[in-house]
């Protein structure tokens, strides 16, 4: 059973460091004191709170109803006291705060009702929406709402279902334990996803690093029975955990940026949502908890199931921080994002704590010029030329950056890692990025501003010929009514303006003026002071009083309308 | 604060350098044999010339002197200079020409990385045009003891004409030039006849041909240390034979052999070390392959119809200009926009 594997360009070998967690089964973690979860945890919009301060919450009860056309739900991930919905820091390098919901929990851990969901029975439609208010996202980080991606292409259906299991960060080791520990739940996800895709085959991709949960994944699919479901041992390289670059490794299929792989006939899953999914579908449980490595400056690295909003420290201290820790990263080495604190909470996109020291993770030598060896552009997955587009970036020439595709870059950080001269390359790339974004909002924000702009020119352009308009109208039944007055004849009846030498055109005119004229002398008359009405007989008299004063003032205009 | 990766491998511009410099160490040691310890006191005098004139620019410039002078990216110029000028050169000569690499060529344009221009070819280049004769004047193999040589270098004595030579593809390219006029004495000699002097060794010159065997190895080195890739020496080697071998193919009475070309002067130098440069070299791989062809081409030109006794310098910074060119129309279709 020998599959033809394909190449993705570059990548490179940092050292895995792997084994030091998987020594251990899975672990649980005690109840904190508190769960700070933030409600936005998933691509997509905002979820609105469902909580006020002082409710009581119990497991799994949706305390964020997701919002809008791309949104995920979230839950509470243990029973107890909501103490508070406020801004909390996320776990974000920028250290900035997100709406969060803050429960104390009493303990009891207590279960809400649970739905469960037959996924052969439903229509695919409604299993998406369940998968949504379940909170199910990516896991592998990227924590794109899954359901979003359970629809098949424009066919309706697909050709290959790719499920990752590669994990190539090094020191990340969850997706391992849980393909070890938890192979033949996994399956029954993905069985489910299959179904919902309609997917000829799937393959799940794991790399050759991981021979246990290879074997576990296999004997697995072997005693499920089902056919159509392989799983694929992968040369070690990182990054071919990429969705992109796992699925060219698998199929051969090289997705462009900016394009769907359901138009490739292709889909992505991790293995961590697969088993989410299953737990959604097989026994109603939203996703509260997730997987989560604790490795690197730690005694005894390890995987725990971590309720989502745990206090990173928290978890950490089971693990056994040594004394010179200085950081927590979120993530890999790789690409992991350093906190900013060691009490943020873990979140759906945490795989990993990593735990850090100066001394693990010294900061890079000075940084040097560019000496152009491209051995950036030998590692880049993407098959970028790094080194221009950092010449590009440095010079912020951003359009000569794109025309190199900056945006087909996937932030792996194999460029800076073996850059000999030790410049921080993502992060021009990164910094390019942002701007452009920056810029092209000012752009559009700009060109709102100029659309308004011309729109008022245009409006006041408008009037101002209306008003002509009006004003000619005017004049011209002035002109008449004064032809008419002057005639001598008297105004009584239409009739008498019949016989006048006119074409029709302008009778129909002349009529609609005098119409206007009418309608207008109507209206005239029906003018009368509104809040004036009903007045108290004092101020009525009062207003009789000022009235005459004006009236008998000498400088009184002669063509005051008086009635 | 620093942001991912956190892991980096341990490569540094230093470490580069370093192997450059000890890829170098087989061919110098073949040339010590066969030429004596001269090229040793030539190596010292540039690599000296050379951190002196980074340090004074570096000051200048106010750059970090400690950072920069590690690097060892001037000691590779200062030794590329050195093994290309003729090994009796007056110290000022080497002094000179390694200055001008230095502080002209690579500091006024920017430092390391910055130069648009290979810093060893073109002082080699603007000394030759300078002082044409010094800069042609080669010993023979075993010709010169090491007193000679410390005299040629640091004393006045300059009656070198007497004692030296051209190179042997100066030699060669006289020789057959004569040996196509009528007049000469030469006329109607084949190439391996003339190539029958002392002066010449089983492919190229006696003794410059195992200095060339020492570079090819270190170069060899080099790619399988992956600080350089396949393509530059591959298509400088493939491009230079096949030019050779056309003309060599339809007179071989005119023109010289392919192998010669490959074992003779700068060649295998240009091929490994000269021409691979990153900084003033194409950088992606079919870049490499045509800018490392048109090198060959016009090395051989040079060689061939020229007036001076290498082609490889010359043609290293013609092509040098073209790189912009080169690597801008030369960029790999990258992950996803693909033609099939």
């Amino acid at each position: 059973m020998l599959r033809k594997l394909f190449k993705f360009h570059g990548g490179v070998k940092p050292q895995t460091n792997k084994t030091q967690s998987t020594t251990e089964p899975i672990a649980s973690v005690p109840l904190p004191d508190r769960l700070v979860i933030p409600l936005h945890q998933a691509v997509g919009g905002h979820p609105r709170p469902l909580v006020q301060p002082g409710d009581h919450v119990l497991k799994g009860q949706r305390i964020g109803g997701a919002d809008g056309n791309l949104s995920s739900a979230v839950h509470a991930s243990t029973s107890g006291i909501v103490r508070d919905v406020a801004q909390a820091v996320m776990p974000h390098t920028s250290g900035l705060t997100t709406l969060s919901v803050i429960i104390e929990p009493d303990g009891e851990d207590r279960w809400c009702e649970l739905e469960k969901v037959n996924y052969r029975s439903t229509p695919p439609d409604e299993l998406r929406d369940f998968l949504r208010d379940a909170g199910v996202v990516g896991l592998g980080g990227a924590v794109f709402p899954s359901y979003a991606k359970l629809k098949p292409g424009k066919e309706g259906k697909l050709k290959t279902l790719v499920i990752n299991g590669a994990e190539c960060e090094p020191f990340i080791t969850c997706d391992d334990m849980l393909m070890r520990e938890r192979a033949s739940d996994m399956l029954k996800g993905i069985v489910a996803m299959r179904y919902m895709l309609q997917a000829e085959e799937v393959l799940i991709g794991i790399e050759d690093n991981k021979p246990e949960a290879v074997a576990s994944v296999q004997a697995a699919i072997k005693a499920s029975g089902e056919t159509g479901i392989e799983a694929v041992a992968i040369p070690t390289r990182y990054p071919a955990g990429g969705a992109k670059q796992l699925i060219r490794v698998l199929t051969g299929i090289e997705v462009p940026h900016g394009r769907r792989s359901t138009d490739f006939g292709v889909q992505c899953f991790n293995v961590g949502t697969a088993y989410s999914i299953f737990e959604a579908l097989e026994h109603g449980r939203p996703l509260i908890s997730r997987l989560v490595t604790v490795a690197g400056n730690v005694t005894a690295p390890r995987n725990y199931e971590v309720l989502i909003g745990t206090p990173m420290d928290h978890l950490v201290r089971l693990a056994g921080p040594r004394p010179d820790t200085d950081r927590y990263i979120m993530g890999g080495p790789m690409m992991g994002v350093r906190m900013p604190g060691f009490d943020v909470p873990v979140v759906k996109a945490t795989n990993c704590v990593l735990v850090g020291s100066a001394a693990m993770f010294p900061a890079p030598p000075p940084e040097m010029p560019c000496i152009r060896c491209g051995e950036c552009a030998k590692a880049c997955p993407a098959n970028l030329a790094p080194f221009e587009m950092y010449w590009f970036s440095r010079s912020k020439n951003f359009g000569k950056a794109q025309e190199y595709h900056l945006f087909d870059c996937i932030e792996c950080g194999c460029c800076s890692f073996v850059c000999p001269s030790h410049i921080p390359l993502v992060d021009y790339f990164r910094f390019s990025k942002s701007e452009i974004w920056s810029r092209e909002r000012e752009k559009e924000s700009a060109d709102g501003a100029r659309d308004r702009f011309e729109f008022k020119n245009f409006r006041q352009e408008r009037e101002k010929q209306e008003k002509a308009e009006k004003l000619a109208a005017k004049a011209a039944a002035t002109r008449e009514k004064v032809a008419t007055e002057g005639a001598g004849a008297p105004a009584a009846a239409d009739g008498e303006a019949a016989p006048k030498p006119k074409p029709s055109g302008d009778d129909a005119k002349r009529a609609l003026i005098e119409a206007a004229m009418e309608k207008a002398r109507q209206q005239k008359a029906q003018v009368a002071p509104k809040n004036t009405d009903h007045l108290a007989p004092d101020v009525a008299a009062d207003i009789a009083a000022i009235d005459a004063r004006r009236n008998a003032a000498p400088a009184k205009s002669a063509d005051t309308p008086d009635a | 604060m620093n942001n991912s990766p956190f892991v980096r491998k341990p490569a540094s511009v230093q470490r580069v350098m370093l192997q450059v410099l000890l890829a170098l160490v087989p061919g110098i040691a073949a040339y010590v044999w066969f030429f004596g310890a001269g090229i040793l006191v030539q190596l010292a005098i540039a690599s000296a010339a050379a951190l002196a004139g980074e340090a004074a620019m570096l000051a200048i410039r106010g750059k970090p002197k400690a950072l920069f002078l590690t690097d060892l990216s001037a000691i590779v110029t200062a030794w590329l200079i050195a093994l290309t000028f003729p090994p009796i050169a007056p110290w000022w000569l080497t002094v000179t020409g390694t200055l001008l690499a230095v502080v002209v060529v690579k500091q006024l344009y920017g430092g390391l990385g910055q130069n648009p221009f290979n810093p060893a070819m073109a002082a080699f280049c603007l000394m030759i045009v300078a002082y044409p004769a010094l800069m042609s004047q080669w010993p023979a193999a075993g010709q010169l003891d090491f007193k000679t040589q410390l005299d040629l270098i640091f004393g006045g004595l300059r009656q070198v004409d007497a004692i030296t030579g051209a190179t042997p593809l100066d030699a060669l390219r006289t020789a057959l030039r004569s040996a196509a006029s009528p007049d000469s004495q030469l006329h109607g000699l084949r190439t391996n006849q003339l190539m029958d002097g002392p002066a010449f060794g089983l492919l190229g010159g006696k003794g410059s041909e195992w200095i060339a065997l020492g570079y090819l190895l270190g170069g060899l080195w080099l790619i399988k240390q992956r600080i350089i890739t396949w393509h530059i020496p591959a298509a400088f080697c493939g491009a230079l034979f096949a030019t050779a071998l056309l003309l060599w193919g339809m007179r071989p009475d005119a023109f010289a052999s392919p192998l010669f070309h490959l074992a003779s002067g700068g060649a295998m130098l240009g091929a490994f070390f000269i021409l691979t440069d990153p900084v003033s070299g194409a950088t992606t791989p079919r870049g490499k392959l045509l800018f490392a062809a048109g090198a060959a081409i016009f090395t051989y030109v040079i060689r061939s119809f020229g007036a001076f006794p290498d082609g490889v310098a010359f043609a290293t910074l013609l092509m040098n200009i073209l790189v912009p060119l080169i690597d801008m129309k030369t960029q790999a279709p990258v992950f996803g926009h693909k033609k099939d």
